[in-house]
């Protein structure tokens, strides 16, 4: 009955007697089973020390805009093209960041963020201006939590003192590279969403004021068969569901145990289907979830489904989702952004679109 | 490879995928595909009526292509303005099967890779979204051609 965690002993790998999230007696037994090995416990409690979100002007028109401090209304913010904008963006977010967690670029130990463009360049070119040392990483829209788990994970171990992870998408960039030109002229089945034209960063400290990263669960490349590139929230909430359950399994929790459960890009539709999965394997997710895709825009605002995108799930935690942990109006958040790990070229060949969602419980 | 049981979770999630998902009404966008197509025909039939009246001499395929130059050039326009998507979210078909789509298509690609320079951009990209029109275009006329040929070169057998 050893479950072997890694704790944080530098490079130990140990048994772990005591986990930090509360156990239900009853549940002990059950979670000692499924020994999962997805679950990761932080234990020396890295903290999320600043954050900051940079959106759009339609984001801004949407229902959380008075969270978004930093808005840019220019779609090109100034550049010659769409791409510079989103590098832009993203060096912005993670400027702010670190300002706001009162530190100098020079105290970022490493940069870990990722983008949708082929080859995340956004992400390279913005570590090319800040000149820390950095790792690109894609996890499709799902990797603002990637960033985080491994964040922490780094941190934790001692390895590091201040990580920034930085997200970034661009409405524009995003319709070039997986749709069609801007102004071409086609209609949108009902069920579509809309890239958010948004950033986020949050610095990850060891030490510092803010709410820690206690645990992480790692996801699985989940693939239900859907094959329809419009439908994602389809796709994309069994991976969802896979790492909920699994997080909760492994903590010993269910929903009432949080404050706040919030998917990433789900959308009105994909998180109706994520309830109904959910509520499947016996959770009942009531009105504590919410999806950022599904609430970053109004109704009126004519985005079909709501928002999708890595910078959609990253502008809400680092805005709406860090703003409620700070003030402590919530105190125990699960944090799970959901990407669909496919390319075109994969889509137009025919396979179906797996799915990824990794899952950070954040606490005050 | 997917196993039996996931096969069968997989019909399973698609059916009920299917169930949820809301449809595009039908009347209603036929109803403005109709509209949105109608109103562009109209455009183009009023163009061709005033520049017979203009130039009465021209004869009638002479007009026609003049209709489309002005259509074609309009569209883009629009395009450029960026007021064509506009009317093509609600039109649909109505937008795109009219020669004014398919100059949106070409002039959208030209202006969206316009960044990445003349040659690579603009020129190479240009034909990425009506590439396979021009393609099926080719392919369907000359089976037209050929259907037709052998229809004419029956009826002249049969009638010899």
């Amino acid at each position: 009955m050893n479950k072997t965690l890694h704790t944080g002993q530098n490079t130990k790998w140990v048994s772990c007697e005591k986990q930090p999230a509360p156990i239900r007696k009853r549940e002990v037994v059950k979670k000692m089973q499924d020994t999962s090995k997805r679950t990761l416990f932080f234990g020396n409690r890295p903290k999320i020390i600043g954050c900051s979100a940079v959106v759009g002007a339609r984001e801004k028109e949407g229902p959380l805009g008075k969270f978004f401090r930093n808005v840019e209304t220019d779609k090109t913010l100034g550049q010659k093209t769409f791409e510079n904008a989103e590098i832009k963006m993203l060096e912005k977010a993670v400027e702010s960041a670190t300002r706001g967690a009162k530190l100098r670029f020079s105290e970022i130990d490493l940069l870990l963020s990722g983008d949708l463009m082929n080859q995340i360049t956004s992400s390279s070119y913005v570590a090319r201006k800040m000149a820390v040392p950095y790792m690109g990483l894609y996890s499709a829209c799902s990797t603002m939590t990637q960033c985080l788990t491994l964040g922490a994970s780094l941190v934790n171990a001692g390895y590091f003192d201040n990580i920034a992870c930085a997200t970034g998408s661009h409405f524009a960039t995003a319709e070039r590279q997986f749709r069609f030109p801007l102004e071409y002229g086609c209609q949108r089945p009902p069920y579509a969403q809309w890239t958010v034209t948004g950033a986020g960063c949050s610095i990850i400290g060891k030490d510092g004021d803010g709410p820690s990263i206690t645990a992480a669960t790692i996801g699985k490349a989940i693939d239900f068969g859907i094959k329809d590139l419009s439908n994602m929230g389809a796709a994309m909430a069994p991976a969802a569901m896979d790492t909920l359950c699994t997080l909760f399994k492994d903590t010993g929790t269910d929903a009432s145990d949080y404050d706040m459960i919030v998917t990433g890009d789900l959308g009105k539709l994909g998180s109706d289907i994520f309830r109904d999965l959910m509520s499947g394997e016996g959770y009942y997710m009531g009105q504590d979830y919410s999806d950022c895709g599904a609430i970053i825009y109004d109704r009126n605002q004519r985005c079909y489904q709501g928002g999708s995108g890595a910078g959609c799930s990253a502008a809400v935690f680092n805005s709406f989702v860090m703003e409620r942990l700070w003030k402590k109006t919530i105190n125990k958040v699960v944090f799970l952004a959901t990407g669909a790990l496919m390319s075109n070229t994969s889509s137009y060949q025919g396979e179906s679109i797996p799915a990824i969602s990794h899952a950070v419980v954040v606490e005050n | 490879m997917a196993t039996k049981a996931e096969v069968l979770r997989n019909k399973k999630y698609s059916e009920y995928i299917a169930a949820i998902t809301p449809k595009t009404h039908l009347a209603q966008s036929l109803l403005y595909a109709f509209l949105i197509g109608g109103i562009f025909c109209l455009i183009g039939q009023l163009i061709y009526d005033s520049f017979e009246v203009i130039f009465p001499h021209y004869d009638h395929i002479r007009l026609g292509n003049i209709t489309a130059m002005v259509l074609i050039a309009g569209a883009s326009f629009l395009t450029g303005l960026g007021l064509y998507d506009k009317f093509a979210r609600r039109g649909g078909a109505g937008s795109f099967l009219p020669i004014t789509g398919f100059a949106n298509a070409m002039a959208s690609a030209s202006m969206e890779f316009k960044t990445e320079g003349l040659t690579f951009g603009t020129s190479t990209k240009m034909f990425s979204v009506v590439g396979p029109v021009i393609v099926n275009g080719v392919v369907w006329s000359t089976v037209a051609a050929l259907i037709t040929m052998l229809v004419k070169v029956i009826a002249a057998a049969i009638g010899g």
